[in-house]
């Protein structure tokens, strides 16, 4: 695998898509401004969404019994899952119970976390992606790049491509209508033979033991309104307290996300119809211990917005597989160490901890101190490269004494014509700030 | 007023001369300044790269040359930043002031001797910006300010000129420099474009990190646009 620094490198060389790329996300990021900005109370909306989600964590344990509660009085089946495995097996004894093969799935970022999709693929059932990105995606055996836009890492052409192989249309057809056209015909098919749909879940109601679902395609609806069997699968930290409260979060979400003032279908699922199963499974996955730990328990405010990936800097110039995570961006380098510290160590220093991500975040998660944090914690698990460590005790060491420091500064500017060399990666696209004659401290002693 | 001159690590050695301006427009504006002379760093090299654990030698340091005064005051938002919320003392941190934020908001200065005609490109620093709150910041809804534009329009003559994207990080980001160079420097790239659009003379900010990240890109590509430290052109009679 490619840490973050090696891919970002492959992503770049390509500097022409580059741009397309943070220019596109860049468009999203002024859509959200836009939108933001018409609010006069944005920032206290803000404010109010990140108190609610603080209270809710803070009695967690209470809000998720209490759905349970109500969701089971409604005649919603709920499961708990501690991990991915669980929950994966979960999800198949359902899915086997109803004796299907194929079924639809809308867009969730959970199953993407625990690989789902994979999973029942070993098992002979085949999943159907229906969000448009990520069938996209799944048909080019990728992984989504952005966690509300699955493929905008790709341009129409790479799509048209895609289609061409995959749904035969024709080849070198770049129309975005006619592609999108050729999508719902297919899916149309998927979804009136499927009998079990899979839904992800943006709030689930503790005081009425509803769901709710947004998309702007429409996709979850046609597949739960049309299977038999529907499961929607949402991580704990999905509870909001009351309905109500989808008044701030409803709000913040598509605004922060697309720069739209509402998602197109905010759909909610109170109980099963007539005739039909729904299941809930509540995933843990290291959310219990990310919530056990004060440093980093309010990530678990999350609303998977991406609008911490849109201002992004070094993300619009990486692309989403450079961060080999299901979330990227600076959320997703700030949850991925709690599941794997080691495959995640890059992470969290694939950011210049510039702060853009915390002061678009709708539910005020501080990003950019939760990735100095994680630094700290990586390095004390021994995970620096042993070079790193010993550069760094040096550097620390010669800082703690001024007489060294004199000494090494004289030093590093009288050779530093030594140091233009490929070797080293300041020069290998900048010069080196060329060394004066004298440091401020020698210029002073003679003032 | 008696202030200690913090003078970051990297300025000593490479930029001596915003070191000097810093001291000089202190001077010029009427405080007693002192050098300490025995002080090194802020520690953040080694924080932001995971090893706050190692600083305690250098925050020592710190905290031995520059315990005794109730103003420090230093050229850079990023160190100042680093100081303001990781370094142990808490008289330190409540004593530390990047030197924008302390002509504006401790010697609320409102005039200046300075003259530069010239058209400059105002590089806002993330640190000072997000993290010292020296201007408003285009993610938030709120009203507009900046303390290095109210600065800027004491010097006669500046003609200053604001790069599309107004507050982008222009990818410096400490040992993010090197152990991301592609972003890095793909980031200073975009953002010297957009400086270039407006057909800039200098490139101005409080970070000297920074400028030092986009001269090495503007020397690389054979500019003429030049980088300044915002003092050194307050400092320009």
């Amino acid at each position: 695998m490619l840490s973050h620094a090696e891919a970002s490198e492959k992503f770049i060389a390509d500097a022409e898509r580059t741009d397309w790329h943070d220019e596109t996300l860049w468009f999203v990021r002024e859509k959200r401004d836009k939108v933001s900005k018409v609010l006069p109370e944005w920032e206290a909306l803000r404010e109010h969404a990140s108190q609610i989600k603080d209270h809710t964590l803070a009695n967690l344990g209470s809000y998720l019994q209490a759905f349970e509660e109500k969701a089971q009085a409604n005649g919603i089946k709920v499961h708990w899952a501690a991990d991915a495995a669980e929950h994966n097996a979960i999800v198949h004894q359902i899915i086997a119970d109803q004796g299907s093969k194929i079924l639809v799935k809308s867009k969730s970022m959970l199953t993407e976390e625990c690989h789902l999709n994979d999973y029942l693929a070993n098992k002979g059932i085949e999943v159907v992606d229906t969000d448009l990105g990520e069938r996209i995606v799944q048909f080019r055996n990728e992984a989504p790049s952005h966690i509300v836009l699955p493929a905008i890492h790709l341009k129409k052409e790479d799509v048209g491509e895609t289609f061409h192989q995959h749904l035969g249309t024709p080849k070198g057809n770049k129309d975005p209508q006619f592609l999108t056209e050729a999508a719902r015909q297919h899916l149309r098919g998927h979804f009136l033979a499927s009998e079990v749909a899979i839904t992800g879940v943006n709030f689930a109601i503790a005081e009425t033991g509803e769901f709710v679902v947004c998309t702007n395609e429409g996709n979850a609806d046609m597949g739960a309104h049309l299977a038999k069997v529907h499961i929607a699968c949402m991580g704990i930290e999905k509870i909001i307290p009351k309905r109500e409260d989808l008044a701030v979060f409803l709000r913040l979400l598509a605004r922060s996300a697309t720069g739209q003032l509402i998602t197109t279908y905010s759909s909610h699922f109170h109980k099963p119809r007539e005739g039909q199963e729904m299941h809930i499974v509540l995933l843990d996955n290291g959310r219990t211990r990310q919530l056990a730990d004060p440093k980093y328990k309010n990530s678990l405010k999350c609303i998977r917005c991406a609008a911490c990936f849109n201002t992004c800097p070094v993300y619009r110039r990486s692309g989403g597989h450079s961060y080999h995570q299901p979330v990227a961006g600076p959320i997703g380098s700030i949850l991925a160490p709690n599941i794997d510290k080691k495959a995640n160590a890059d992470l969290p220093f694939a950011s210049t901890l510039c702060g853009s991500c915390s002061n678009v975040c709708p539910v005020k998660i501080n990003i950019h101190e939760q990735l100095w944090f994680w630094r700290q914690d990586l390095m004390a698990a021994g995970l620096a490269p042993v070079s790193k460590t010993i550069g760094m005790k040096l550097m620390a060491f010669t800082l703690a004494h001024p007489a060294i420091y004199r000494i090494g500064g004289v030093f590093i500017r009288r050779f530093s014509g030594l140091l233009n060399t490929s070797l080293n990666p300041w020069y290998k696209q900048r010069e080196m700030p060329e060394a004066p004659k004298e440091s401020f401290q020698e210029w002073y002693k003679k003032r | 007023m008696r202030v200690a001159l913090f003078v970051p690590c990297y300025i000593d050695q490479f930029y001596p001369q915003v070191a000097v301006a810093s001291l000089e427009l202190l001077e010029k504006l009427g405080c007693e300044v002192i050098v300490p002379i025995d002080q090194t760093c802020c520690g953040q090299p080694m924080a932001n790269s995971g090893f706050a654990s190692s600083t305690e030698g250098c925050d020592a340091n710190f905290t031995n040359n520059f315990e005794g005064f109730d103003y420090i005051v230093g050229p850079s938002g990023s160190c100042v930043l680093h100081l303001k919320e990781h370094h142990p003392s808490e008289k330190i941190r409540n004593s530390v002031y990047e030197i924008c934020e302390f002509l504006t908001d401790i010697l609320k200065i409102s005039s200046l001797q300075a003259k530069f005609p010239h058209r400059v490109g105002l590089h806002q620093s993330c640190h000072g910006q997000r993290g010292l709150r020296l201007s408003s910041m285009s993610e938030r809804n709120e009203k507009p300010f900046s303390k290095l534009e109210d600065l800027l329009g004491l010097v006669e003559g500046v003609e200053i000129l604001k790069p599309e994207r107004a507050d982008e990080c222009c990818g410096f980001g400490g040992t993010f420099c090197v152990t991301e160079e592609a972003v890095s420097v793909k980031m200073g790239v975009d953002r010297i474009k957009e400086h270039d659009a407006n057909a800039v003379e200098y490139i101005v900010g409080a970070d000297t990190s920074c400028l030092m990240h986009m001269e090495g890109i503007l020397r690389r590509q054979g500019s003429k646009v030049q980088v300044k430290h915002i003092v050194e052109i307050l400092n320009h009679a």
